[in-house]
């Protein structure tokens, strides 16, 4: 159960580069299954090779973000469909990523990782290190929230929404694309790197369905808190990461085995995306019909 | 100010569908100008708007602002001269930004953008002032997201958004088509004041005549790819609706005679 909190907090670092595409940039990216083992194996070689574990850290996001980059630049420079440019990247990535570890698994058993501190002193899978990864992923999601709310944040928020007028008032769109992607892949390859010194060892294969757990976190997490503003949005994604852990977590104690773990992925996704439209919960989108509806009266 | 001289665009060159939208146009706008521009569908108005915004390229001919060559210049480095405001009360604006982030993105118009913070309270009592002008209360919702706002308000925060930074140009295209009556002469009646407040070069599409023939100070006629008309201010206060259509008639029918004969 700890470790199902701890694992949610930093995978909802991979959730919030998520959200920046899916959400905000309406962007369907998907660079994230590769970029996500491109920061895991950048970290992992830099580690083994006695650089010090921030520092490949880092080098694992600054990974990421060049992938985000080439996906951004294929989509707007190389007009590809932004569906097939993120399948392009993260095709090409899965060899990348094997150059970058020489073989498909990095054990970091015995290396100095930012875990190993956590390790030593006990923590791990306790109430210290779930605190510690809340306050990590709080410190991303409220730089986010706040970046948003910059000049710069306010017109990658509007190419994801209108585009055409923010052209017209001067941005240009393929640099808040193409930045955009950075930014999320940035973020999607620094969790890599982080879940690669958690669980001990990079395998080229960890980002494999990984697209799916980040929509699911970002749509069963906004909709359960909702979304109403950026502050709350952001929450909800790390909210619903947690919540996708914990229901992984009380599939596997019902007796499923972890290959079905990308089938109920699935199926939660399409849960969260179904749901909304029937029942009790139905009266959400109707109620902000009425709204509109209203205030068009109004004038 | 503006100078469009010898403009030429054709859609699908070398197609069946081949259409000449623009040929050989020319027009010179001074500073200050308010010049309306009239014409049936297909004429080339919008055509002309994209040319000048940098939304489509321009096939031949020269396009400067200020006397230097924007010919090359992509649209959105095109928007720190020209301000825009387009027929579809939803394309001027961003539904899920609150009416002063939207306002927020105006006001950085062909300027760096960077990491202050978008709205600041310096900013908000700015954009509540110019927000007071409209006349239609949103002064006080500057956190409603734009999405909320009738077709009426979201046209006028366009309107303010294409102009209180004021441009060197402002473009109109047929703004105030998609609003019921009354919207529309509000829309009307904020865009003579705002163009009068900055003393700003406009270029106004329209479909009604009567309104043509009353703002501004220059009014053109376009047909077919073509200035038919170009009415001054002296000439334009004393004509009527009958004399433009007249006028129209008188030109379109020569033109008729014209291929008639040539055909």
């Amino acid at each position: 159960m700890n470790a199902a909190l701890e694992l949610g907090l930093l995978y909802g670092i991979m959730a919030l580069g998520v959200y920046l595409t899916f959400r905000i940039l309406n962007f369907p990216d998907l660079t994230v299954d590769g970029s996500f083992t491109t920061g895991a194996a950048v970290a992992a070689s830099l580690i083994i090779n006695g650089v010090p574990a921030p520092l490949a850290t880092l080098a694992g996001a600054a990974s990421g973000a060049v992938a985000g980059l080439v996906t951004g630049v294929l989509y707007t420079k190389g007009r590809i469909d932004g569906l097939l440019a993120g399948i392009l990247t993260m095709i090409a990535l899965w060899s990348i990523n094997l150059r970058i570890m020489g073989k498909s698994n990095l054990p970091l058993l015995r290396e100095d990782t930012l875990m190993t501190p956590l390790r030593d002193a006990g923590l791990l899978g306790g109430v210290w290190s779930i605190l510690l990864f809340a306050v990590a992923a709080l410190v991303i999601k409220f730089a986010i929230d706040w970046f948003l709310s910059t000049d710069l944040g306010l017109s990658i928020q509007a190419t994801g929404n209108n585009e055409q007028m923010i052209r017209s008032l001067g941005v240009n769109t393929h640099r808040t694309t193409i930045l955009t992607l950075a930014i999320s892949n940035g973020l999607v390859g620094l969790c890599g790197a982080l879940i690669a010194q958690y669980q001990g060892f990079a395998d080229v294969s960890m980002g494999i369905g990984l697209i799916l757990v980040g929509l699911a976190s970002v749509i069963v997490g906004q909709a359960v808190f909702g979304r109403r503003t950026i502050f709350i949005a952001s929450l909800a994604v790390i909210g619903g990461a947690v919540i996708y852990r914990l229901v992984i977590f009380f599939a596997l104690g019902a007796g499923l085995n972890p290959n079905d773990m990308k089938l109920i992925s699935a199926l939660l996704v399409v849960a969260a995306l179904l749901l909304p439209r029937w029942g009790f919960l139905k009266r959400i989108p109707s109620l902000r019909q009425m709204r509109s509806a209203a205030a068009v009266k109004a004038n | 100010m503006l100078l469009i001289e010898n403009i030429t665009k054709t859609f699908f060159p070398g197609t069946v569908n081949e259409r000449v939208a623009l040929n050989d146009v020319s027009l010179q706008l001074n500073t200050g100008d308010f010049v309306t521009v009239i014409g049936s569908n297909g004429a080339g108005k919008s055509t002309l708007l994209n040319m000048i915004s940098g939304k489509l390229p321009i096939d031949s001919g020269d396009l400067s602002i200020d006397g230097s060559s924007v010919k090359r210049m992509p649209d959105y480095a095109r928007a720190a001269y020209v301000g825009r405001v387009f027929q579809d009360p939803m394309a001027g604006t961003a539904p899920d930004l609150s009416i002063e982030q939207n306002l927020a993105l105006a006001l950085r118009r062909g300027q760096r953008r960077g990491l202050p913070w978008g709205v600041t309270h310096k900013r908000r009592a700015f954009f509540r002032e110019e927000l007071l002008s409209l006349e239609l209360g949103l002064e006080n919702r500057l956190k409603a997201r734009v999405g909320l706002l009738s077709g009426g308000q979201r046209q006028a925060l366009s309107l303010l958004m294409a102009s209180f930074t004021q441009p060197r140009i402002l473009l109109l295209d047929e703004h105030t088509a998609a609003l019921d009556p009354q919207r529309a002469e509000l829309v009307t009646t904020l865009t003579e004041s705002i163009v009068e407040k900055h003393h700003l070069t406009t270029l106004m599409v329209t479909h009604n005549m009567e309104q043509a023939l009353r703002l501004g100070n220059r009014l053109i006629m376009m047909h077919e790819g073509q200035i038919i008309l170009d009415v001054d201010a002296e000439r334009k206060a004393t004509m009527t609706v009958p004399d433009l259509l007249a006028e129209f008639a008188k030109i379109k029918g020569a033109s008729l005679d014209d291929r008639a004969l040539l055909g």
